[in-house]
């Protein structure tokens, strides 16, 4: 037996008490608040949670690309290699991190290539304003070469093809290829496949282990499909309503949920041999970004809840190997089964 | 493709068709020509015969045809007042039209880019505002009062510029600035608002997620993008800019087609008020259909669709 817990490898992602707020005319919302977790070179963090939970406007933050005006990051850390990028001036970040170090995969690969320009000139932009590739010949090679890296067949050729000339699958490699081109240290990916068929969203999230396997990027996963969480992330953490509310090693959260949340959202995946549903067996709506509970976020649909939970926000409950939870029924021991 | 160009082109004669039976109408009701050609104590029988000799006396339709069949061969007649050929006056006045509109065109673009572009870039700033108050200005004033302002201040004021004839490349800044001020508006509002939907769409979010700087973002990602709307819409202000000019080559003395169209309308000169039309009714459709062969340049979907 052993009083020592594993050391976990460095972090190539360190996300500390990030705070996103969005100012509108009706008043600032903070979608993000408070949100720490940290992403090791080479492995995959999932995060789950359902939609309106704040996921993209975690993801945005982490790059500092949130809608303008408006969005702004209001407090926390987002640290990289030693720096944390948001101290960062606009122009440093966009000359040395963005898409160099740290890069991001959308939802939609329909509209994340520009329809005026060949795939040779988008994935070779990155290429060149990094000044990876010193001259135009270069960086068409060496965008043919990231192509080839998500195995698009005879990459040379389709360089000089437009986005509308690809299939939605195929702009989601073109998309992951601009992504990875300059072998950034994290890559994240918002749902990036889930408007894409199941067969091929089954491909890209291998392509992705393969990619991973091959150069260490660290993956942050988006995505509201337990499944796929459980079958490529290390580690996985749940949001709710703007907050983590549980986080830990995937095999561990899958058995072991210990936040009433994760477990309802688990209660909701399908058995094998089952009919694929999607996430949500929970009645009632997360709340309004306009109308937070002063206490817990979930107290509201939790069968569990009592006075404490509506009157202060639980603590973090650290359940060893890096499993901790916020729920005042985890805190006062004992886990919790009421899903 | 060629049948879309086949297409236009028969729309674009119909068009001028068109143009030529409304001018041709329009000048006999505005008056008798041969009143202002003789003297006014002209006995009544030589007032006939030139009638005659004109072709006046016929039915208006006769006229018509005879117009039309004569126009086919390229004769447009003789011009009433200098007694010379009117193709040969058109040939030699048209060219100072057409630079003077491209003038005009392009100083339109040197302005309403700009402020299209960043006016979507800060939107909601001082610039803005700015922006649209200079071009809502150019659309406020009719053109000859421009143009008289221009004279006024650049020419007899400043003294920088000259206001009167077509001499030298300077001649053109004024009158190409009174013509070319009123379109700023609407171009500066297509070019804001397709760059205000351009600028918030996925792919120059991903465009910056990967480093590409915001110079290259918003004046090769974006305005290439939303340069589409504007191109759309070049021949209407090119063909504006040709209509325009009959009154600001008036004002700045510009040699032009519209200046020669505006005193052969004063002079009841028929030939050359209905060739004059025209030739600006087919240059108003040569514009539009260059414009519409040449989005294929700009945007790679249309190219392979037609
Ligand atoms: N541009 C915006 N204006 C106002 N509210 C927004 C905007 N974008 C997102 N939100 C709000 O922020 C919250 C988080 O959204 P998002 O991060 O997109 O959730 P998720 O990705 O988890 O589905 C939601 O409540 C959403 O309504
Ligand atoms: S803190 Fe209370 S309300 Fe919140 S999840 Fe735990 S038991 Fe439910
Ligand atoms: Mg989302």
């Amino acid at each position: 037996m052993s009083l020592i817990e594993p050391i976990e490898p460095a972090a190539a992602l360190e996300v500390r008490n990030l705070v996103t707020e969005l100012r509108l005319r009706r008043g600032t919302l903070r979608p993000v608040d408070g949100v720490s977790f940290s992403v090791a070179k080479g492995q995959t963090l999932g995060i789950v949670g359902e939609s309106g939970s704040g996921k993209s406007m975690t993801c945005l933050s982490l790059l500092r690309l949130l809608p303008r005006p408006g969005g702004r990051i209001a407090g926390g850390e987002v640290v990289v290699a030693g720096t944390d990028l948001t101290k960062l001036s606009d122009r440093e970040l966009a000359r040395d991190w963005r898409g160099r170090r740290i890069s991001m995969v959308t939802q939609d690969p329909m509209s994340s290539l520009n329809p005026v320009y060949t795939i040779g000139d988008q994935v070779g932009a990155p290429l060149r304003y990094h000044r990876i590739a010193r001259t135009r010949s270069d960086a068409r090679a060496r965008a043919a070469e990231a192509l080839g890296k998500v195995r698009i067949p005879s990459p040379e050729a389709r360089l000089h093809d437009y986005p509308h000339q690809f299939s939605g699958g195929m702009r989601q490699r073109v998309v992951s290829a601009m992504a990875i081109a300059c072998a950034p240290e994290v890559m994240i990916a918002d749902e990036p496949t889930s408007s894409l068929d199941v067969t091929i969203q089954v491909k890209m999230m291998d392509l992705y282990r393969q990619i991973q396997e091959e150069t260490g990027v660290a993956i942050v996963l988006i995505t509201h499909d337990m499944g796929v969480a459980a079958s490529i992330c290390d580690r996985i953490a749940v949001m709710y309503a703007g907050r983590i509310v549980e986080q830990g090693p995937a095999k561990e959260l899958f058995r072991n949920p210990a936040h009433p949340y994760t477990q309802s959202l688990l209660s909701a995946i399908p058995k094998l041999g089952e009919k694929r549903k999607r996430l949500y067996a929970l009645g009632g709506q997360p709340p309004s970004l306009t109308a937070m509970p002063k206490g817990c976020r979930f107290a509201p649909r939790c069968a569990l809840a009592d006075a404490k939970c509506h009157a202060s926000y639980p603590g973090e409950t650290n359940l060893g190997a890096g499993h901790r939870t916020n729920c005042w029924r985890v805190a006062e021991g004992g886990a919790p089964h009421a899903a | 493709m060629t049948r879309f160009v086949l297409r236009r082109v028969l729309q674009g004669m119909f068009s001028i068709l068109g143009a030529s039976v409304i001018i041709f109408v329009v000048t006999r009701l505005s008056g008798d020509p041969v009143v202002l050609m003789l003297p006014p104590e002209a006995p009544e029988a030589m007032v006939s015969q030139m009638r005659e000799r004109l072709g006046l006396d016929l039915p208006i339709w006769q006229q018509y045809f005879m117009f039309l069949s004569d126009a086919v061969t390229g004769d447009f007649g003789n011009s009433y007042r200098w007694e010379m050929p009117v193709l040969e006056l058109i040939r030699e006045r048209l060219p100072a039209t057409i630079y003077l509109a491209s003038a005009a065109l392009v100083f339109s673009l040197m302005l309403s880019i700009p402020f299209g572009v960043l006016s979507a870039v800060w939107r909601g700033s001082w610039f803005d505002r700015f922006a649209k108050g200079v071009a809502m200005l150019g659309q406020a004033m009719p053109n000859f009062w421009v143009g008289l302002l221009l004279i006024i201040v650049f020419a007899i004021g400043l003294e920088w510029l000259p206001a009167y004839g077509a001499d030298t490349p300077k001649h053109v800044i004024l009158p190409a600035i009174a013509l070319g001020w009123y379109p700023v508006a609407a171009q500066t509002r297509i070019v804001r608002s397709a760059m205000l939907d351009v600028l918030d769409s996925d792919y120059i979010r991903m465009g910056r997620s990967v480093g590409v700087p915001e110079g290259v973002l918003i004046w090769k990602y974006a305005f290439r993008n939303a340069a589409v709307p504007l191109v759309t819409m070049m021949g209407v202000y090119f063909a504006s800019m040709l209509g325009g000019a009959f009154v600001v080559e008036v004002v700045f003395a510009w040699p032009g087609l519209g200046r020669t169209v505006v005193e052969a309308l004063f002079a009841r000169d028929f030939p050359v008020v209905q060739a004059g039309v025209l030739f600006a009714a087919l240059m108003f459709v040569a514009a539009n259909l260059v414009v519409d062969l040449s989005y294929g340049l700009i945007d790679p979907r249309i190219r392979n669709d037609r």
